[in-house]
């Protein structure tokens, strides 16, 4: 299913699923899944509980790794390379792919350390001039330095729901991946900081590639470019129904499900 | 009435008096129990002596330095004028070990044992003390009644049989000459050896177990035979401890293997070794739950960003696990203190009166002691008896706070 492409100019592809399908023991979670993820561009995955979104989603950095008897079958490369190849490391995929989780869930460490910490483990000899700027930047990356600037030794676990999720987003950029995928990152929080969080994304996208699961209709068409729609199959798989333009999947979509779901008529 | 709220009211009221009862139960069996530990600890007893310090020394004798006791002795044995400390009999003590290197408690002993002779005769409790006067001087007519002429009357004074001498003197033939030295010594090496042993092993099986054991029948059938060794009688430690340890591998445990001739395989380390068996499925399944207690958020958190299993566990894990780990230990720890059966088993000494100096060395422990003073037919040994248990209890409570501090400063 490749997207219609109207008036843009075609996108450069970071990551890409190719027929993927995810297993958990003899379960199949998720079912034949294509789908490319535009770089420097915000997908959203969007449909109804347990349709397979984050597991789709956490198949593009190997977390599915962690859990007992998952697999994938198929592809999922990134930039051309499949992450599932025999002599890749998941540890390094998932420096290049980072991960922001559904409830904030910083280190109980202090702030700078939450940060410092992904980048110490790449280079342990890193000095210090060297990883307070990245610290810096992070934060500043993450709209969270001027708030917490005069606090750095302070715990993480202090900060507020939303800024505890920025401070999240820090630490994942701190390792300068490529991708940033994002699980339902609002849906612990208020919406004020829903806002600031969607208008980070906004800024984040300038740099990076970001998949992000919501089950909130508004966000995914306020803040995303592309939108996947899934559903769950009669056998309990997800599948991806739908894959087009953000715009096209709230106004036009090509499927009746897609139409009804995103018009609150179900789901 | 609708619901029957009131009957279910009154079900409530009388499951809350049966819980309130159960607590107030359980109080009181306690009190009950160190009042009678403190009761046998401390009373007046009627002493007898033959002489008393002040015929030969005007100043108290614990007032003394270590230096005046020595010259006192000398003096005493040089006058000649004592039948209990000849010149001779200060010869042989100086041969066998000179007065210049006697510890000032051993010197004490020395004059107690040679020219004060202080007996006592009966022991009274606490209580007894407190509240029959009466009845202690009835006992102490009695006594001067039935004595012949011309020896020395009893005398009633207060004691506390937790003294410093009880700290310091090993055992002896005497409850009053006897203290729990060598045993406090042993129950402190045998602890320190436990630990050292079952806390790196225990650990590192519980994280094997958590962190990296996949589920399989044959994890599931270890995970099973742990959690019933934690259930296991301790007297079957002690039987594996002495085939194994003591027998079996005799010439490690005795120290043959280093060259030590001198011992066999009833040593502190074969304690330490069966102790540490014993505790080993305490500190597995305690550390267990603490790393299954650490939320699924942070390891996700950790490999999020890319870091390996060995650096989420030793970044993540182990820290938030430390004070539930810290837990176990107590638990282990207070278990390793207050175990008797396996340490009959494999033969800790019942009279020792050498310190132990290493690994290889013969050992008792405190239980050990209290069930050996317990079962002597003088009186006395029951009130040094009930001493050493409440030194017993307190050295427990105090490796209990100290594990706790330590707790608390890590979980901040």
């Amino acid at each position: 299913m490749q997207p219609q492409k109207q008036n843009s100019k075609p996108k450069e592809q970071k990551m890409l699923a190719e027929k993927a399908s995810i297993f958990y023991g003899s379960f199949r979670a998720v079912a034949d899944v294509t789908l490319p993820v535009y770089e420097r561009q915000i997908t959203a995955i969007i449909g109804p509980s347990g349709c397979g979104k984050s597991t789709l989603l956490r198949a593009f950095n190997r977390m599915n790794d962690l859990v007992q008897g998952a697999r994938v079958d198929g592809k999922v490369l990134l930039d051309g390379e499949d992450i599932y190849g025999a002599e890749v490391d998941a540890v390094a995929v998932r420096r290049r792919v980072g991960m922001v989780f559904q409830r904030p869930n910083p280190f109980p460490k202090s702030i700078y350390d939450n940060v410092a910490y992904g980048v110490r483990l790449g280079n342990s000899r890193i000095s210090k001039p060297e990883l307070d700027s990245i610290v810096e930047q992070s934060l500043r990356g993450a709209a969270l330095w001027d708030e917490v600037k005069d606090k750095l030794k302070s715990s993480g676990t202090a900060l507020s729901g939303g800024q505890q999720q920025r401070l999240c987003i820090a630490r994942a950029i701190a390792v300068q991946p490529d991708v940033l995928l994002m699980d339902e990152p609002c849906s612990a929080l208020d919406p004020i900081a829903t806002i600031k969080i969607e208008e980070l994304m906004q800024t984040l996208k300038e740099r990076y590639t970001i998949m992000i699961v919501t089950h909130n209709m508004q966000q995914a068409s306020r803040a995303s470019d592309y939108t996947v729609m899934m559903m769950m199959r009669a056998d309990r798989a997800g599948e991806m129904i739908e894959f087009d333009e953000t715009k096209r999947i709230f106004t036009n979509p090509r499927d009746k499900r897609t139409e009804d779901y995103v018009s609150g008529r179900f789901g | 009435m609708k619901n029957n709220i009131a009957s279910r009211n009154r079900t409530a009221k009388i499951g809350q008096s049966v819980m309130f009862g159960s607590t107030l139960f359980a109080l009181v069996a306690l009190v009950a129990l160190l009042l009678n530990v403190v009761n046998r600890s401390f009373g007046n007893v009627i002493v007898r002596r033959e002489m008393e310090a002040s015929a030969f020394s005007p100043t108290p004798l614990d007032q003394l330095s270590r230096d005046d006791l020595a010259a006192l002795v000398k003096r005493i044995a040089d006058s000649d004028d004592y039948e209990g400390l000849t010149r001779g009999a200060y010869r042989r003590m100086d041969l066998e070990k000179p007065f210049a290197e006697r510890s000032k408690d051993d010197i004490i002993g020395i004059i107690n044992e040679r020219l004060i002779k202080e007996e006592v005769v009966t022991s009274f409790t606490m209580w007894q003390t407190v509240f029959d006067q009466a009845g202690m001087n009835a006992e102490l007519a009695k006594l001067n009644k039935s004595l012949k002429v011309g020896s020395p009357e009893g005398r009633i004074e207060f004691r506390s049989w937790i003294n410093s001498r009880f700290f310091t003197q090993t055992m002896g033939s005497v409850a009053e000459n006897s203290g729990i030295r060598v045993a406090i010594l042993g129950s402190l090496a045998v602890i320190a050896l436990t630990m050292l042993l079952a806390l790196p092993i225990g650990i590192g099986a519980a994280i094997y177990l958590e962190e990296y054991a996949v589920k399989s029948r044959l994890n599931d059938l270890i995970q099973t035979n742990i959690t019933n060794l934690a259930g296991v009688p301790s007297i079957i430690y002690g039987m594996l401890g002495l085939f194994v340890f003591v027998r079996a591998l005799e010439s490690f445990t005795s120290g043959a293997m280093f060259g030590i001739t001198d011992s066999n395989g009833r040593t502190v380390l074969s304690a330490g070794l069966t102790m540490s068996l014993l505790v080993l499925p305490i500190i597995i399944i305690n550390a267990q739950e603490a790393i299954r207690a650490v939320p699924n958020s942070l390891r996700q958190a950790s490999y999020g960003i890319g870091a390996t299993k060995w650096e989420t566990i030793r970044d993540h894990i182990m820290p938030a696990a430390l004070p539930g780990i810290m837990t176990g230990t107590i638990l282990a720890m207070s278990r390793a203190m207050g175990e008797t059966a396996p340490m009959v088993v494999i033969g800790a000494s019942t009279f020792i009166v050498s310190d132990p100096t290493g690994p290889f060395s013969k050992f008792t422990t405190l239980p050990i002691q209290i069930y050996t003073w317990t079962a002597q037919p003088d009186e006395q040994f029951r009130n040094i008896a009930a001493a050493a248990i409440l030194v017993l209890l307190v050295t427990l409570l105090s490796l209990n706070m100290i594990a706790i501090l330590l707790r608390n400063r890590f979980s901040k």
